[in-house]
């Protein structure tokens, strides 16, 4: 199980929170003009990267703001908690532990759940 | 050589002390050029070269598999096989699935351990009746064995289950005789084998690094063992799917999740159905070796740790001690997950895509096992003459762009 730090809480227990998938998804401009395969593909389609990630989070349980992360899919290492309207952070500021784009890390799964 | 399995085969190999068995597949080095590469060594993608070499006749084939066969989440599901769909389009399928799974332990002359012990999904509330007896009507109109059973009649098949004292009594399910439980590592070795009589080249520890295309064709796979050219290539890759698509240039609609599962300690046989209630999110059967088989939920969030959070086993281990009190002082013997990628409207993907000669058989989410052998069967079909099957054409890639989704989410009476 995470603990994920709200940027207004603080750390808390994953329980409190729900997940809300990729974040910086943006709606196409244009919708009246753009075809039904675009529109498919801003309904349908998120990123899934095996690494760094941004998604959003919702203290449901708590403060009931949302927020954005950064987390490492492959070791589930939460890197940064942000506020929304703060500018979205550079994957290349974090180190990516996944060599090659299926591989494994070389620390095994879930090591990274708890605090350090 | 075609290996035989028989009691005359176990009494001589008893004999000779079990040392002389054969190997049931070579591990050749991969070859430079093969007509259609298989990426992913799973019951699904074995199965496809079993079916390509079998019913469409192509010989020049390859499957590689990053780890062992049956590694992923062909030896991580719970194994239970059922083709009570709502949708007449998932009907089709796992019905045509669960067709050659009953014929598979004498087709593949190796035995897949394919249990026919029933099926039941159960109801918890008003709406679940209604639900539940809307599916078994439909599954009878596709001609699919499936009825309603009154707590009564639960009770009768299942006496340990507490369907009154709980926060969520049982007041009825749907059941599937023909529904049951198979040995999940026995179909990827059983197709294993048989594929490579056929000259199948099976090769494992070889990871799938890249998809190479040119001009919108394929032009092969960068791989752990180097560039592999290809006519045509086939994912198969469960929850690394998107990982590869992504190489290609394609975005599917997928989203990779952990599910778990646990297996308690061995005991006498308690059991003899498989019990799924996806309203408390709890399902059970029993293995021959004695272990309750339980499966837990997906993690809300992406993830490609084979593990999974703790709180969605203690949601469901809290609904199976409701449910069954006297499992309560049980251990549990061991726990995992596997990357699942589920897409949006809980259907598979059997498609190809934009780039000429490349293949998907990706988003079976949670419930990939029991359409193993189905899949397979029309995802060959599918390569071998670059359209789907009748069966599988509902579930192509452009149903995202036209909407027409099969919308598979609460309507299988599992949750995902």
């Amino acid at each position: 199980m995470l603990i994920i730090n709200c940027p207004y809480c603080g750390p808390r227990d994953q329980s409190e929170f729900s997940n809300g998938g990729e974040a910086h998804v943006k709606r196409p401009d244009g919708s009246k003009e753009i075809g039904d395969r675009e529109w498919g593909e801003y309904v349908f389609i998120r990123a899934n990267p095996k690494g760094l990630f941004y998604e959003r989070w919702v203290h449901t349980h708590g403060c009931r703001k949302w927020f954005n992360c950064v987390r490492d899919t492959s070791t589930d290492e939460i890197l940064v908690t942000y506020k929304l309207d703060e500018k979205k952070p550079n994957l290349n500021n974090f180190k990516s532990v996944v060599k090659t784009p299926s591989g494994e890390p070389e620390v095994g799964s879930g090591n990274f759940t708890v605090e350090k | 050589m075609k290996k035989k399995y028989s009691i005359f085969s176990l009494a001589r190999n008893a004999l000779s002390g079990h040392k002389e068995w054969p190997k049931m597949w070579r591990s050749p080095e991969p070859r430079e050029f093969y007509d259609v590469i298989i990426i992913g060594g799973g019951g699904h993608g074995l199965g496809t070269a079993y079916y390509l070499a079998k019913e469409h006749g192509l010989k020049n084939i390859a499957v590689i598999e990053k780890g062992w066969l049956g590694g992923g989440n062909t030896g991580r599901n719970t194994t239970i096989i059922r083709s009570n769909y709502l949708w007449d389009d998932s009907a089709h399928l796992y019905e045509h699935s669960l067709k050659l799974w009953e014929n598979l332990s004498s087709e593949l002359n190796y035995n897949v351990m394919f249990s026919q012990r029933g099926v039941m999904n159960l109801a918890h509330n008003e709406h679940d009746i209604k639900e539940i007896k809307r599916r078994v009507s439909a599954n009878n109109l596709n001609g699919i064995d499936s009825f309603w059973l009154s707590k009564e009649e639960i009770r009768k098949k299942v006496p340990i289950m507490n369907t009154d004292n709980l926060r969520y009594p049982v007041l009825g399910a749907s059941y599937q005789p023909r529904g049951g439980v198979a040995r999940h590592d026995a179909i990827a070795w059983g197709f294993a084998m048989r594929a490579d009589e056929m000259g199948v080249d099976i090769i494992q520890n070889c990871e799938a690094r890249q998809i190479r295309t040119k001009n919108g064709t394929i032009e092969g796979v960068e791989t752990s063992k180097g560039f592999l050219r290809a006519n045509k290539i086939g994912v198969v890759a469960s929850g690394h799917t998107g990982v590869l698509a992504e190489s290609a240039g394609i975005r599917l609609p997928l989203q990779s999740k952990p599910l778990q599962a646990l297996v308690s300690e061995p005991i006498k046989p308690i059991i003899d159905t498989v019990v799924m209630s996806s309203a408390v999110h709890a399902y059970v059967s029993q293995s021959d070796k004695g272990e309750l088989v339980i499966g837990a939920g997906t993690d809300s969030y992406n993830s490609f740790t084979q593990r999974g959070g703790f709180n969605i086993i203690e949601d469901t281990i809290r609904a199976m001690v409701e449910l069954y009190p006297l499992f309560g002082k049980m251990k549990m013997l061991r726990q995992w997950g596997g990357i699942v990628d589920i897409c949006p409207d809980a259907s598979p993907i059997i498609s190809k895509c934009d780039i000429e000669g490349l293949f998907f058989n990706c988003g079976w989410g949670t419930g990939g096992f029991k359409a193993t052998p189905g899949s397979a069967n029309v995802f060959a079909h599918t390569i071998a003459k670059n359209e789907p099957h009748q069966i599988n054409s509902a579930f192509n890639l452009d149903r995202f762009a036209s909407g027409r989704l099969v919308d598979e989410h609460g309507a299988a009476a599992v949750a995902h």
